[in-house]
This record gives structure tokens, C-alpha cells and sequence, in this order.
């Protein structure tokens, strides 16, 4: 990691505050501190956030960004036709004459051709902004989806690292296969292309990316060229391993708690199997953490939004909230009496899953069409979800147009993944559930596998003829397809990234009645801003930091009745105030605050007012002193205080308690 | 909190009323139980615990021994108006065995209840393949009445929310509950149960035994005020109706800890009597029942001992086959697979390296192999040998003593079963023509108890609750055990009788509000530093001992403040500097002051060999008499962290320096009696220091005496 300004900064910051109570102390009048680091792009490369509560550091996320692979030419076996007669032009590009600069930028103006794609071992691109932080002082991960856990590994064998890791059971162990799968098909590429030694490779150089089109280059460096630092070469098995030692699994809506101050709860997101929001609990407040969401889906559980309602703060982090034109029903923002009865009832209006599932049946028929002239289908696929349910759809349909056609799925872990899909009911919609209380496989694959209609293989050795591939995803299909070119087949591109419709957002934020709300700047215009909002909204975008101030003045502390039992009480002469001193040990867990008697503690005081204002009437002080035992003391009256001189000890209490009979104290 | 309920509104009154009460423990009971089943008694369990007014009930269960309304929990106790809905919150519902769940339909479908109903994803699966039986046993086969019907089972199992282990559920505004993995069968789950700061547990059997195949119960170190247990001493009940009998066996031999344990143990190959049985060369036959739909849950057990099996052949290098004889299927059911996840740990690893259950070892079996050389291990049906694949497998395999035959623990009288059972006969009589020789080893399965009273004393311990309640277990027992938790661990504990309630005060918190500043002083590190050699223990030690003594560094935080009680306001706690400021008030400062004479001569003699000789009283400097001070009192004052600030010295409060002044209105003791060898030391303090004060002083002045 380059050590940089804001590394600096950080260790300045830390170095002044007392170590010991950092963690308390700094940053206790504040709320939350969050610093948006990436907003990710699609659903494969979620957004990744930090943030900071009651002095904890909290990172949202470990993405990768996939797409960014594009760039690098993909290993192919009958390499000579893809990459034709240019070889040699390929390998003079190391020499930097003027000439040659200017006729490969002349170059950049044609449309790309596969020669322009990065022939070497491809690197990986992380977030960023995220290499600005100090990971040693990162406390906590949290990770959502399997998406946002593939790029955890270059965390966690960092020096330093020492976080909790956050997971859900599902969601560490699907990541756990993504991970392994990524790191068995950058095999290839090493096996490939040799290893390349530790320095940084030769297309990094700046001579080389500036050669690169513009629309590579983009992807390389992003739009001011900071981005080149995230690029990492990927981990080893042993990392995704040693990775996943470090991740602390949770069970659905299980209470993990952090340090006996924050209680961390995971919530079913509905956007895939163990996908989860978060909600944190802490002293000052609680946050939810909102990620991708669907209200309904067809094979994860649906979203838990109840769960969220009247916390302090949502942080709202779908990016691909859509925008629909779609009216909404006017009268539930209006209607103030029930706004949960109309929340429910609006949310489960417009099924979102019905368009997922129009998709699906049209590319099933496409896929038909297709295999009934003859040909293959292609389908990359990266979301789980859509493949369990397309596995489904796609053997009904072969079924009712009576088509015998072997399904084929090629994935290093795709055995693994589709059995441990089949033993996780807790993860699933309620439709799921049902089949598992009537004994009926979890989904249609267990059988489909059985009788085997689907064949698994972990990997591919003989090319297939293509004669019609599937997109999904935001990818830009131009890039990604590019070595292929010149391609005869049908390419048919079809996007499945989830999200909750703006509208419903708005409604739902409405219901759940939060004090604060963090949405993201660039959907800041889709949001109608209307005063009828019981919330504030700040808005965040990237590398910018928002402060929340704290919500509550005060940490609720509970105190042991025995304790209680200890007081003396005093009334305070005006203001008719019940006032005592206590004294005891505070336990901090699990996010409560306890005052508990310690008996070492009780009885050692006797009562006496430490501490007195107001000022004594020389009068009614006269009168006090009267009823003692005349002996020399010296009392000296002030406006600010008073001085007791005394011969011997006894005398001066005696005084001491005259005095505080006319005085207020405590 | 009941109490804050009634006084809410005037917290001042809260507190007064509160705090001074002695008799507060005798009039707040935030716990009321109610056993309607399982009070001193195995059989049908059904509790019944009001929490600061929610009213849980705990588990539904059926008497399997009896035919009368004794069968069921008498549900009139709840409610005499039998408003179920409105006097209970939710029914929890621990794991599938009848005695849990048996009277579940019959209350939610008969008598009314539609409230929410809580279990475990395996307890929701499997629940209605035990009903199911059981209604049709009563009524198919004994031709009773029928108490619930299948649509009845169907319609009471759909109201069912399916909880995952340590999922938080929150029932409602106040109750939250959590289930927690308790190894007694597939899905037992103990309970947790909170209402504002009242926490119980209610454990429903469980199985404390560490085992490496079944996990036992793991549970958080909860804070807790009740801890409600079962003692389920397994007693054998013989039920007048065979059927009856058939799937009370099988209900038992779902008890895998027990069941599996007999079979498989890896620690020490020797262990295991089915692999003693098959290492000389024998067969195994293990009689199993398949009744009903119940047999599927009995098939998890099967399957799981088969991959225990398999696993372990595998890594003992066996080549022993496993055989099931036809009417069992070695498919693996979609219920097992689909919940693995809610087996042991082992189970579960060991799928992820086998993959979709093909077992390399486990076979069909059919007629050709019984006489087939070499060891194996056969399941076949009926269980008790009473006819059947079983009994012709064994009028085979009974003459060798090779060989291995497990019974169930009960068999109907009449069966072969039965007869293996009474005595050790060497001669059986199949039927009227046939007699066999049994020379065959005979291995019964008794059960021994649900958790063994040290298992309950473990659980006990690891949570330290602030009461313990037992129950489902017999009296006497239940007696022992009571007096050794109050004995031994010093836990109030009941052991109630049916439908007799018990009331248990809970811990009592009340409720402040605490500034920032008051939380960062109570975080703030308290350091003390002491010489081991203090006051206490310095006459014993030497003084060789005690200048090699090292010193010890305590941080013993105190929170201290002052708590705030405005009327109709939240009660506040604050630091002392925050007070002030809070009341609009400027602080009074009350110092005591004492002008102390020192002999100087003294003070030299006793402190200052090293000084030179022309050293006088007059010439030395502030800030030396200042160090002799510091010294001297230092090597006399056990407590206080003296400092020497170079003008005047301090010890927490109390300040000292000297004072030039001839007529010091704090010097008590006229300047005649000390002329010039004196020198006096004017010292300043607060309240909080004056024990210490006085002492300095009463050293300070006594110098010249040493």
C-alpha cells in the first residue's frame, strides 16, 4: 500500500488523543462520522463505505471491481486467431519512438479491436480510496452480499489487520466459493502467461497506459487517473483461506456484539441467498446500514424492513434504485394515520419480481428458439439467484416443447454451490420454506441434477461452437465480447440488477419513521423533496465526509437496586431537586451500561458533602455555631469560600457540619 | 419493571418509594410460573411463565400413558375464560417429541388459540409426522374419538414461525426471545426469554454430554434471573396399546445421543460394540421400525449413523458393508438433507467432502446376502423381531456367537424381542414347529437419562442464574438436585408440583440517563500505586523485603457522580463538575486550613544524615526543607501519592507549604513554644482528604517525639 497524505493524517490524529481512551472519549459527542469510499457500480461491485461510530470504525464492504477484468485480453487456446499477424507489433511496444506513439494514438481513434486489450496476467481492482485508511485502525467489517466479500482476502493479510469480520453464514460461504472460483481461473491466466515476479507488471507504466484507448485507459486509471494505486495482483487460495479464519459468521437477525458497546444484527436484504442490512446498536444511537434490496424475491428471503423502523439513522446505500415514471398511489403519502397499514400495503403492490420473471421466461424462449434451430446457448451468469431460478425455468420449458437437451454448468465450484443451496432454508423466501415443510426439494436443480438433466463440470477443455451468448450485469458488452470479434452469433443482453423502485424508497423511508436519513447524492434529484418528511436527509457522495451529531444527550445506565439502596438523599434548598451521590462499578456489555454496588465501595463514605454552593448567611451560621460547645476555631467567610481552622479534628467536622447545615451540598 | 408501571409519571416518588423500601423483594415478583404438565412428573411437558405481564407458554405436550383428559394440560388454568389470545404472547415449543408437542393441535384448533407459535426450522418439519402418527394411531387403531383431525395438524402447524438458532425474535414491543442449539434431537432448541430487563432460559431436554459426533447444548453466558430445566429421568412407560408402544420407541430412539453413541465411538476403536462384533468376523443386526410417517424422522437417525458409520469405516480402513434390508430406503430423505445444517458439526463437514450422500459402503440388501460370508451390518424391519425380514435375518444369524443383536429399549410381550429381553435364554421358539439356539451376542438399548443431573449442575453453573426451576423429572430426584444446586452453587431453587405456581422476584434495575462526562470519568484509568510493604503487612516483613518489594499499580475505576432526580423528569446522572453548572449555582469552596509547626533539628536528625555540617535552619533553602519533608513523609504515610511541586508539597487535596507569616491565623499553637528551630508549614485541605489531613499533621508534629 503507498503510504500517502491522508495515511498521515490519520497517525497525526491518533497521536494526540490518550490511547487508552480512544476509543470513548474522541469521539463521543458525535454521532457517526461516514465516508462514502466507492459507490461501486451494479450489483457485482457494491458500494464501500466507512463510517464511525462512538469511535469505532466501521468498514461496509470489500468489493472488487470485476468488470474492470475486461481490459485484460482473456487467455484463450487457439490464441494466434484471435490476436492475427500483429504479434510482432505486439512486441515491439516496449520501444518508445515518437512515430510509434502517435500512430497507436491514431490508433485509439478506430474502434477497439481485441489487440487493444492488456495481453498479460490480469490484476485486480480494489477500491481505491480504501488504501487511504490505515487498515490497523479499522475495528469492524461488515459485509452484506457474497459480492462484497471478494475482495476481503487483500484485507485480511495485510500487517495490522485486525478487524471482526462480520458475515452471515450463507453469505461467508458462498463467498467463500466465489473467491475460490476466482482464484482457480486466474490459474489459467498464470499457468498461461508465466509468472511475472513481484515488481509491478509492464502494462502499469505510465508509458503503457498512456497508450492505452481512451476507454481502456478509463477503466485503468478512472476519470483523473487515481485510480491506477487500486490495482492488485490477486490473493493465493491460502489467503481466501487464511481469509476466512478471521470471519466471524452470524446466524440470521443473530445478536453479535462488539466490544460490549455495539450490538451488530444482520437482516435479510431479499436480494440474494444470506444477503443481508445490517443494524448497529450503539450507546449514542443505532444505524441501518440498508444494501441492495428486493421486497420480494423468488428464492432469497425478502427483505425484513420492519426491522428497520424507528431507528436513529438509515444509511441508504442502493445506488441502483430505480427510477420509474410509475404512479405511485398518492394518497399513502399522505395518509398519516397508518403509515405502516399503507407502507405494507403499497410495498406489496407492483410485484418487482414479476419483470425478473418476464426476463427470465424471454430468455428461455430465446434459448429455446435457438437450441431448436440447432445451436448452443452461452450464458455467463454471475448472480446465483437468477441461475437457480433460470435452472427452473429453462427444464420446464425444454420439458413442455418435449426437447431433450443436456444442461451443461462449468464452474470449479458449481457442485459445491448448488448443494449448499439445497440445505439452507433459512435463507429462503416463505414460497422455499413451504417446500421444506412438506418435504419437497428446495429447489427444482436437486432433482434436475438427479436425474441428470444437469451435468456439472469444473471446467471446460473443448471449445463449443457459439452460436447465441447472454449478458447480464451493467458490463459494457462491447469491451467484453471484443476478443471474440468477429463473431456470427446472437448476443442477447439482459440486465438483472435488483432494486427497489425510488418511489417505494421514499414511502418506505416514510414509514419507518427514521431521525436521520443518508442517501446518496446522485439519486439526491430522483427524491421528491417535500416537508412532509419527519426526517432530515443529508446526502453523500464520494470521498466526502458527513458528520451526524449525537441523537442523545445522554447513555441510558441502569442501576442495581442494591445500589440504590446506598443513596442518601439530599433536597436541594430550591428547584426542589432529589440529589445524591453514588458510587459503584459501571459494566459495560452488550451494549447496556450497568451501575453495580461494590461492596469494597459501600460504607467507605460517611456522608459528608464534598462539594457546597450558595453562601452562608453569617446570621444563620452564628445560630448553627451556637449550639456547640464554645472552644478556638477560625472560620473565615468569603464570598467564594470559606476556610475552617481548628485545633484538633473534631472540632473542625463539628464546624465542617454546622456549616453544611446552612449551605447546599453534596 | 411492574413497579415502575404503577409510579411512572413521578420519578422522584419512584425512587424514595423504591430505594427505601427493605420489603421491596417481597411485593415485586416479576416471574410466575405455572406448571400445567411436567410439575414433579415425566410425561407431558407444559409451563407456563408470566414475565413482568407477558405470559409465555412453554411447550404443549401430551401424556402418552393416558386416554383421559389427564392427557393434556388442563388449558383452563391459563385462562377461565378461555380467552387464550388475550392471556398468552406466544407459545414456544422446544423439539418434536410428543411430550412437547402432542397437545399443540388440540389447543390452537380445538380450544382456540391463534397467537404466534415459535419453533425451529427441523421442530416445524417434523412436528407433523409425529402428530400425524399419533392421530392415527388413536384413532385408526384404537378407535377413539377423534381429538384433532389432519386438517387440524395442517391449519395448527401454518400459525408456526420457524426460528433459526440465536435468531433474535422480537414477539412484541417488550418480548424478545432466542433459540439456543441443545443436542437432545434434530432441532432441539432451548429458549431464551426476555420482557425489559427480566432474561430467562427455558431448556427443554437437552444434552450437556460432550460428544464428538453431537454437539452438546452451547449457549451464551447469559445474564439471567430464571433458569427453568428439565430433569427428564427417562422412565419406562408401558403403554396398553402396541401401536402406542411402537411410536413411543421410536420417539426415544430419536434421542441421538444415545442412539448414535452406542454405535459409533471413534475415540478408541474398542468402543464401539458394532465394530468389536464386525472386527471378529461377526453380523450386526439391528432390528428398526418403520411405522407411519414418523419412520422419516426415524430414517434421519438411521441416515446420520450411516455417514457416522461410513465415515469411520473409511478411516479404519474397514471394508465392512452396510445393508438395509427392503422397506427401509438408504435414499437419503429431502428432510435430512435439507436440514444438516442442524446436525452435528461432524455430520456436517463430513457432507461437504461426501457430497449428496453416496455412501461408499452402504448397500441394498436382499435374501442371497444372509447367508454370505464375512462380517456386515443389516437394518431390517420390525423393530421387535416380532415377524418379518428381522425375524428371518435372525433365526439365521442367532446361532453364531459372532454375531450381534440390538433390541429396542421396550418390546410388546410375545414378540422375540421380548423373550431375548427376559432372562438369557439359549433356546427360542419362533413358532410352533421351530426352535432355535441363540448363541448370539444381545446388546438392548437402555436409555440412560435426557441429561444427567450433572449435566443440569454444569448448565447451572455456566449460567449462574438468579433462580432455578426444575422440572419434568420425578420427585425425589428432583429433591436431591434442588438441595444440591442450593448447597453447592448457592441458587435458590423450586422443583413445583402441576398446576402450582411459583413466584420469583427478578433483579431490579432502574433506569438514568448519564452525561457524556460522567461515562468518560468512570472510563478514565484510576490508577493507584502501593508499596507492597504497606501499613498492614510491613511488621511482618523485614526491611530488607520491603525496599526489594516491588510496587503495585492498581486501576480500580470507580464511577462516581450524583444522580439527579427533577420531579416529572427522567432521573440524571452527572459528574460533580457538571452539577453546578445544571443548578445555575457557583461552587462554595469550605477548606479547612491548620498552620503545623515542624522542629526543624528533629526533622534533620531524622531524615538528612548527608547534609553538610554548616547547614542551618536559616540557610536552607524553601524547596530543601520542602524535599527533607517530602522524604520523611513519604517513608511514613502508606497512602496518598505525595508530590513534591518544589514550593509546596501535595497529597491529593491537601497542600502544604511554608508559612513565613508571624501571626498565621491557622496557628493554633503560639510561636513561644518553638522559637527558631521551629518551622511552620501552613496546610490547606478538603473535606474528602481529612482523615488523611490529620494524619499528615499527627506525623508532621510528632517528629520532634521520634
Amino acid at each position: 500500500m503507498p503510504p500517502s497524505a491522508a495515511c498521515f493524517q490519520e497517525e497525526h490524529c491518533r497521536g494526540r488523543l490518550p490511547v487508552i481512551d480512544y476509543k470513548y472519549s474522541s469521539v463521543w459527542f458525535m454521532f457517526m462520522k461516514f465516508t462514502c469510499l466507492s459507490k461501486g457500480g451494479g450489483n457485482h461491485f457494491p458500494p464501500c463505505h466507512i463510517l464511525d461510530v462512538c469511535g469505532f470504525r466501521v468498514l461496509l464492504e470489500c468489493p472488487l471491481d470485476l468488470s474492470a477484468l475486461a481490459i485484460f485480453a482473456p487467455f484463450l487456446n487457439d490464441r494466434h486467431s484471435i490476436v492475427p499477424e500483429e504479434t510482432s507489433d505486439y512486441a515491439t511496444h516496449k520501444s518508445l519512438d515518437a512515430e510509434y506513439v502517435a500512430q497507436k494514438r491514431q490508433k485509439v481513434e478506430k474502434p477497439l479491436d481485441a489487440n487493444d486489450l492488456i495481453h498479460a496476467e490480469p490484476w485486480y481492482k480494489t477500491v481505491n480510496n480504501l488504501h487511504l485508511w490505515n487498515v490497523s485502525f479499522i475495528d469492524v467489517v461488515l459485509i452484506s452480499s457474497p459480492m462484497g466479500m471478494v475482495g476481503l482476502p487483500f484485507l485480511t493479510r495485510m500487517k495490522g489487520f485486525s478487524a471482526k469480520i462480520y458475515v452471515t453464514e450463507a453469505t461467508a460461504r458462498l463467498g467463500q466459493l466465489m473467491m475460490e472460483d476466482l482464484v482457480s481461473m486466474h490459474m489459467e491466466y498464470k499457468q498461461y502467461y508465466g509468472s511475472e515476479g513481484s515488481s509491478d507488471p509492464q502494462w502499469m507504466k505510465w508509458q503503457e497506459i498512456e497508450l492505452l484507448p481512451s476507454s481502456l485507459r478509463k477503466i485503468a486509471c478512472g476519470e483523473d487517473g487515481a485510480e491506477l494505486g487500486g490495482w492488485m495482483p490477486l490473493y493465493s487460495a491460502a489467503d481466501v483461506k487464511d481469509c476466512l479464519t478471521k470471519v466471524q459468521t452470524v446466524r440470521y437477525t443473530e445478536e453479535a456484539c462488539y466490544n460490549g458497546v455495539l450490538i451488530i444484527k444482520a437482516f435479510s436484504s431479499g436480494s440474494e441467498i444470506g444477503a443481508c442490512n445490517w443494524i448497529i446498536n450503539g450507546p449514542k444511537g443505532n444505524i441501518a446500514y440498508v444494501s441492495g434490496s428486493i421486497f420480494a424475491s423468488d428464492h432469497a428471503m425478502n427483505f425484513d424492513y420492519s426491522a428497520l423502523q424507528g431507528r436513529d439513522l438509515i444509511l441508504y446505500s442502493d445506488f441502483f434504485s430505480l427510477d420509474t415514471t410509475e404512479e405511485m398511489d398518492e394518497s399513502a403519502f399522505s395518509d398519516d394515520n397508518d403509515k405502516w397499514e399503507a407502507l405494507t400495503k403499497s410495498l406489496r403492490r407492483g410485484d418487482e419480481n414479476l419483470e425478473e420473471r418476464e426476463k427470465l421466461a424471454f430468455i428461455c424462449s430465446c434459448a429455446i428458439d435457438s437450441v431448436k434451430a440447432g445451436g448452443s446457448v452461452l450464458i455467463p451468469i454471475n448472480g446465483l439467484g437468477v441461475v437457480l431460478q433460470f435452472l427452473e425455468q429453462i427444464s420446464m420449458f425444454l420439458e413442455s416443447s418435449s426437447l431433450q437437451v443436456p444442461i451443461y454448468i462449468i464452474s470449479s465450484v458449481a457442485e459445491e454451490l448448488l448443494a449448499y443451496t439445497s440445505i439452507i432454508p433459512e435463507w429462503l423466501c416463505d414460497k422455499r420454506q413451504e417446500k421444506l415443510f412438506s418435504g419437497e426439494p428446495l429447489f427444482a436443480h436437486v432433482e434436475l441434477l438427479k436425474a441428470k438433466k444437469i451435468q456439472v463440470f469444473p471446467a471446460v477443455h473443448s471449445p463449443k461452437l457459439l452460436e447465441c451468448t447472454l449478458m447480464q450485469d451493467k458490463v459494457d458488452a462491447n469491451i467484453a465480447l471484443l476478443p471474440f470479434k468477429p463473431m456470427s452469433m446472437k448476443v442477447l443482453q439482459c440486465s438483472f440488477i435488483p432494486g427497489i423502485k425510488l418511489q417505494k424508497v421514499q414511502l418506505m423511508l416514510k414509514a419507518l419513521q427514521p431521525k436521520f436519513v443518508l442517501f446518496p447524492e446522485e439519486l439526491r434529484s430522483h427524491f421528491i423533496t417535500s416537508n412532509i418528511n419527519s426526517f432530515s436527509v443529508s446526502h453523500y457522495s464520494e470521498n466526502e465526509t458527513v458528520c451526524i451529531p449525537s441523537l442523545k444527550e445522554s447513555v441510558e445506565v441502569e442501576i442495581e437496586a442494591n445500589l440504590g439502596s446506598q443513596f442518601q438523599w439530599r433536597i436541594s434548598k430550591h428547584k426542589n431537586l432529589n440529589i445524591t451521590r453514588l458510587k459503584g462499578e459501571l459494566l459495560v456489555a452488550h451494549n447496556k451500561h450497568q451501575l453495580l454496588s461494590r461492596k469494597e465501595l459501600a460504607g467507605s463514605s460517611k456522608n459528608m458533602p464534598l462539594l457546597h454552593w450558595g453562601s452562608p448567611d453569617p446570621e444563620n451560621l452564628l445560630a448553627a455555631l451556637s449550639k456547640m460547645d464554645p472552644k478556638r476555631a477560625t472560620i473565615e467567610v468569603g464570598a467564594a469560600g470559606t476556610v475552617i481552622s481548628a485545633a484538633d479534628e473534631n472540632l473542625a467536622s463539628q464546624v465542617f457540619e454546622a456549616l453544611g447545615s446552612i449551605l447546599d451540598g453534596i | 419493571m411492574a413497579i415502575e408501571c404503577l409510579v411512572l409519571g413521578n420519578l422522584s416518588l419512584l425512587f424514595t418509594l423504591f430505594f427505601t423500601s427493605k420489603l421491596h423483594k417481597d411485593f415485586i415478583h416479576s416471574f410466575l410460573l405455572i406448571c400445567l404438565g411436567a410439575g414433579q412428573e415425566i410425561g407431558k411437558s407444559c409451563a407456563v411463565v408470566t414475565i413482568n405481564g407477558k405470559r409465555i407458554m412453554f411447550d404443549c405436550g401430551m401424556h402418552m400413558g393416558y386416554d383421559d383428559h389427564r392427557r393434556y394440560p388442563d388449558f383452563s388454568l391459563i385462562s377461565k375464560s378461555r380467552d387464550f389470545d388475550n392471556s398468552l404472547s406466544c407459545i414456544i415449543i422446544t423439539h418434536f417429541h410428543l411430550d412437547h408437542v402432542g397437545a399443540l393441535p388440540f389447543f390452537t384448533e380445538v380450544c382456540g388459540y391463534s397467537g404466534p407459535i415459535y419453533m425451529t426450522y427441523p421442530t416445524k418439519a417434523l412436528s407433523p409426522l409425529m402428530l400425524e402418527d399419533y392421530r392415527k394411531v388413536m384413532v385408526d387403531r384404537r378407535g377413539e374419538e377423534e381429538q384433532f383431525t389432519s386438517d387440524h395438524i395442517a391449519e395448527c402447524m401454518k400459525k408456526v414461525i420457524a426460528v433459526d438458532l440465536k435468531q433474535t425474535v422480537q414477539v412484541d414491543k417488550d418480548l424478545q426471545i432466542r433459540a439456543y442449539y441443545a443436542g437432545h434431537v434434530l432441532g432441539a432448541a432451548m429458549f431464551y426469554a426476555k420482557v425489559g430487563d427480566t432474561a430467562m432460559v427455558y431448556t427443554g431436554d437437552y444434552n450437556m454430554t460432550p460428544d464428538r459426533h453431537l454437539g452438546a447444548a452451547q449457549i451464551d453466558r447469559l445474564q439471567l434471573d430464571l433458569l427453568i430445566t428439565e430433569y427428564g429421568t427417562y422412565v419406562h412407560t408401558v403403554l396398553s396399546c402396541p401401536h402406542m408402544q411402537q411410536l413411543y420407541e421410536i420417539q426415544n430412539m430419536l434421542e441421538r445421543g444415545n442412539f448414535l453413541k452406542r454405535y459409533v465411538n471413534d475415540n478408541t476403536a474398542k468402543c464401539s460394540i458394532v465394530h468389536k462384533c464386525v472386527a471378529g468376523g461377526g453380523k450386526v443386526l439391528i432390528p428398526t421400525f418403520a411405522l407411519g410417517r414418523a419412520q422419516i424422522i426415524f430414517l434421519i437417525i438411521i441416515q446420520e449413523l450411516c455417514i457416522l458409520l461410513d465415515d469411520y469405516w473409511e478411516r479404519m480402513n474397514l471394508r465392512v458393508p452396510i445393508y438395509f434390508s427392503a422397506g427401509l430406503t438408504i435414499q437419503a430423505n429431502m428432510y435430512y438433507k435439507m436440514l444438516i445444517s442442524w446436525t452435528s458439526q461432524k455430520v456436517k463437514e463430513t457432507y461437504a467432502t461426501h457430497n449428496a450422500f453416496d455412501f461408499k459402503n452402504v448397500r441394498k440388501f436382499d435374501r442371497s446376502l444372509i447367508d454370505a460370508p464375512g462380517p456386515c451390518v443389516l437394518f431390517a424391519t420390525p423393530g421387535m423381531i416380532s415377524g418379518g425380514f428381522s425375524l428371518e435375518v435372525f433365526k439365521r444369524w442367532a446361532p453364531s456367537e459372532m454375531n450381534l443383536v440390538t433390541l429396542p429399549g421396550y418390546c410388546v410381550a410375545g414378540t422375540i424381542g421380548h423373550k431375548l429381553m427376559s432372562g438369557k435364554p439359549t433356546k427360542i421358539d419362533v413358532d410352533k414347529n421351530t426352535q432355535i439356539d441363540v448363541r448370539c451376542q444381545i446388546h438392548q438399548l437402555s436409555f440412560s437419562p435426557h441429561t444427567d443431573a450433572k449435566g443440569i449442575m454444569d448448565l447451572v453453573k455456566f449460567l449462574s442464574p438468579q433462580h432455578v426451576i426444575l422440572v419434568h423429572g420425578e420427585k425425589p430426584k428432583m429433591a436431591t438436585l434442588k438441595d444440591r444446586i442450593q448447597s453447592e452453587l448457592g441458587i435458590q431453587c423450586y422443583d413445583p408440583a402441576n398446576n402450582k405456581s411459583v413466584h420469583i422476584p427478578s433483579t431490579q434495575y432502574v433506569k438514568a440517563g448519564a452525561s457524556d462526562a460522567f461515562i468518560q470519568s468512570c472510563l478514565n484509568p484510576n490508577f493507584k500505586f502501593l508499596k507492597s510493604g504497606s501499613e498492614d503487612n510491613c511488621d511482618s516483613g523485614s526491611e530488607s523485603t520491603k525496599a526489594l518489594s516491588p510496587l503495585q499499580i492498581s486501576d480500580e475505576r470507580v464511577a462516581e457522580g450524583i444522580l439527579v432526580v427533577e420531579k416529572s423528569k427522567r432521573a440524571k446522572i452527572v459528574h460533580q463538575d457538571e452539577l453546578l453548572l445544571m443548578l445555575g449555582e457557583k461552587e462554595h469552596k469550605v477548606q479547612f486550613a491548620y498552620c503545623c509547626p515542624v522542629s526543624i533539628e528533629k526533622l534533620e536528625k531524622a531524615t538528612t544524615k548527608d547534609l553538610t555540617p554548616e547547614t542551618n535552619a536559616l540557610v536552607l533553602h524553601k524547596c530543601s526543607l520542602i524535599q527533607i519533608l517530602s522524604t520523611r513523609l513519604s517513608s511514613e504515610l502508606s497512602e496518598g501519592n505525595i508530590q513534591d511541586l518544589g514550593e509546596h508539597l501535595q497529597v491529593e487535596s491537601f497542600q502544604l507549604s511554608i508559612c513565613l507569616k508571624d501571626n498565621c491565623p491557622y496557628r493554633k499553637i503560639g510561636n513561644s513554644h518553638y522559637k527558631s528551630e521551629a518551622v511552620f508549614f501552613c496546610c490547606t485541605w478538603s473535606v474528602a482528604d481529612e482523615k488523611l489531613a490529620w494524619k499528615i499533621i499527627s506525623i508532621m508534629e510528632n517528629f520532634d517525639q521520634t
